[in-house]
């Protein structure tokens, strides 16, 4: 019988070397109740609601902004036309760094890579039209989260919607920042204080707010491996929970509003079990170690995106076809809610055609595939079982190397996952340049005769001269007497423990712009900066 | 690596701006130092008047930028200014990362010697580098 194989070693994105087969004794000791649990039963493994997507399908939601408010609000009305159920903001790189469009920084950078944002003015544009109380709405931005927050809130009382009627999610996650999303402003203790004061703010009026989406997505974009991401996620959603309960909150007064959000990559049943994995040791962590009570402090619900870093600019088509086989390990691992990426993103931001292709995977899957019809269909696989608790497991060993360093934050002022994550991208890069990992169209497959694609989105270049006449604009028609005002309370606020958001709305209410606000904390508060390593 | 002078490659791996993503950035410095270049790496969000100081300075024979926020179109062309005014023209500059390719040929015309995109392999950069390093 013949027992040559392809290859000496078989090992996935992440490079853990796979058997040829798995059978009982890769899972000796499973048990069923204690490991899994039936869906929506402690500790979740096989998802938070007993009734999953027969239920309620995964929430369709497509990260989008670029340009103008006005630009912005169109994709959003243009998406929600097309069946999407909940919308997602790209922020530009000057409004995640809390720099107003027409700071000396911001040039040639406004609306970019998102939605320029400077005033309450371009919120109101932002979701001119859109129901606040009927769709939930996600913002991807951290330092300024709190101030984005705000002007949802006045935006919502403008419309007429109660505040606790509103629902949605800011990132809010600065601790990922430091290790790899990079948009940092203050240092880790003001930071910190800001999520806190809006978790315990929406806990008492935001009831339906995510306050903070714990994030892996970028730490597995800027290069660690799924088991990497898995336990720096978790610990950074830890270090949020211990510092809710320094701040004096209960813990089930805050838990159940923290989400998280997940890279979903190419290896297919690794990321399957990641999901499955993260529920679990989150319940057992949020029941054992922090003695929650309320079991929807012990649910992981996560946000999941396709991963954007798999995306070649080679034949871009072939993407269309990589996002779908992410999408579907995503609803396989019971996420609640998904973006698919856009085929063309390794080139530009997406154009509507590519959009539409991309919640069109998601709808096909949730439609078309069957795989909606029952929860957690891959539970009692000896391969997925094994890596579920091969992933658990490794997330433990870094969890207590985490530990060793003193915590989270004593780990980032030592540069040491910034050291992991870089170790982990350059020992992939060498695994496609030596042809040991594959990607179609890059190093296998490739088409000599490739033209470079066209039909890409394109900002309109007008866009920073019309964003910094309309900041002009606000500052000067607005009272500045009750601007000035607002801020300086906000800046006696900020010097107290009192508190921030309400001082935070009222700045917002009397348009105060976004770098006024951040800049009245740079002034306060100092920057934070890295040292580099790779 | 030597350069003609006899002295090791100085490469000036730099992120302009404000823009964040800098596994590129990271991953293209180690290729560097790995291949025996000398490496310096100027972290996030630097001006075009400090990556030019910087160049300067360090006296590097490369300043290869990683671009992936857009603003390549603004920052890039200022940057090369900065360096001319200053009486350097000799030093080889590179571009990679997100640059859609009909912006190439601006680049190119304000002194940008290559870019590289998504996906380009990494001996490809160093073989190009070593070849086109003009000192």
């Amino acid at each position: 019988m013949a027992t040559a194989e392809r290859k000496e070693r078989f090992a996935g994105v992440s490079d853990r070397p796979v058997k040829r087969f798995y059978g009982p004794d890769d899972i000796a000791g499973f048990e069923y109740d204690r490991d899994l649990g039936d869906p929506g039963e402690y500790p979740f493994t096989r998802g938070v609601h007993p009734t999953m997507y027969r239920g309620k399908l995964w929430t369709m939601r497509q990260f989008a902004g670029f340009g103008t408010a006005e630009e912005t609000n169109a994709r959003f009305r243009y998406l929600l036309e097309q069946g999407q159920t909940g919308l997602s903001t790209a922020f530009d790189m000057p409004t995640l760094l809390g720099y107003d469009s027409d700071h000396p920084y911001a040039n040639g950078e406004v609306g970019k890579l998102g939605v320029a944002i400077d005033s309450l003015r371009d919120f109101e544009i932002l979701f001119d039209s859109i129901p606040l109380d009927k769709v939930s709405t996600s913002m991807t931005i951290n330092p300024p989260a709190s101030i984005m927050l705000a002007m949802y809130l006045v935006v919502a009382e403008k419309q007429g919607v109660a505040w606790d009627q509103v629902s949605g999610t800011i990132q809010n996650d600065i601790l990922k920042d430091y290790i790899a999303q990079k948009t940092y402003i203050y240092p880790p203790g003001p930071s910190m204080r800001l999520i806190t004061d809006v978790m315990a703010f929406c806990a008492r009026n935001v009831p339906r707010w995510n306050t903070i989406s714990i994030s892996g997505y970028h730490i597995r974009e800027a290069g660690a491996t799924a088991a990497q991401e898995l336990a720096f996620t978790l610990a950074d959603g830890m270090a949020y929970v211990e510092a809710g309960i320094r701040a004096g909150l209960d813990v089930d007064e805050f838990a159940p509003r923290l989400s998280f959000f997940f890279d979903v990559h190419n290896d297919f049943f690794e990321e399957i079990a990641k999901f499955r994995a993260a529920r679990r040791i989150w319940a057992r962590v949020m029941r054992e170690r922090f003695g929650a009570r309320n079991p929807r402090s012990w649910m992981l619900r996560t946000h999941a995106q396709t991963a954007g870093v798999s995306l070649t600019a080679q034949q871009p088509e072939n993407n269309i076809v990589r996002v779908a086989l992410q999408a579907l390990a995503a609803v396989l691992g019971g996420t609640q809610s998904l973006h698919t990426n856009s085929y063309d993103e390794a080139l530009a931001l997406p154009s509507e055609e590519a959009v539409r292709i991309a919640l069109r995977t998601q709808q096909i899957i949730a439609e078309e595939s069957g795989v909606a019809n029952v929860v957690d269909p891959l539970a009692g696989s000896y391969y997925v079982e094994y890596l579920t608790n091969k992933l658990e497991e490794e997330a433990w060993d870094y969890f207590g190397k985490i530990e060793a360093l003193g915590g989270v934050v004593a780990a980032i002022e030592k540069g040491w996952f910034q050291q992991q994550i870089a170790d982990s991208a350059y020992r992939f890069q060498r695994r496609v340049m030596n042809g040991d990992y594959k990607v179609v169209g890059v190093n296998a497959y490739v088409d000599p005769d490739e033209k470079p694609a066209t039909n890409i989105l394109k900002v309109n270049p007008e866009v920073q001269r019309r964003q910094i006449e309309r900041v002009r604009e606000v500052r000067a028609t607005r009272d500045q007497k009750a601007a000035e005002a607002a801020l300086a309370e906000l800046r006696r606020a900020s010097q107290t423990d009192e508190n921030l958001m309400p001082y935070i709305i009222e700045c917002v209410r009397s348009y105060c712009t976004v770098g006024e606000i951040c800049g009245a904390w740079r002034e306060l508060w100092g920057e934070y900066r890295e040292e580099s390593v790779y | 690596m030597e350069a003609a002078s006899g002295r090791r490659i100085r490469v000036l791996v730099a992120k302009l701006g404000l823009d964040a993503h800098d596994r590129g950035a990271k991953v293209v410095a180690r290729a560097y130092r790995d291949a025996g270049f000398e490496v310096i790496y100027t972290g996030l969000y630097q001006r075009p008047e400090a990556v030019a100081a910087a160049a300067i300075q360090e006296d590097v024979d490369v300043v290869a930028v990683s671009s992936l926020a857009g603003a390549h179109g603004v920052l890039i062309p200022q940057l090369i200014q900065l360096l001319r005014e200053q009486g350097v023209d000799d030093v080889l500059i590179l571009a990679g990362g997100i640059i859609p390719e009909d912006e190439v040929p601006a680049l190119l015309e304000a002194g940008v010697s290559r870019v590289f995109g998504p996906g380009s392999d990494l001996e490809e950069i160093i073989e190009y580098t070593r070849e086109n390093v003009k000192r």
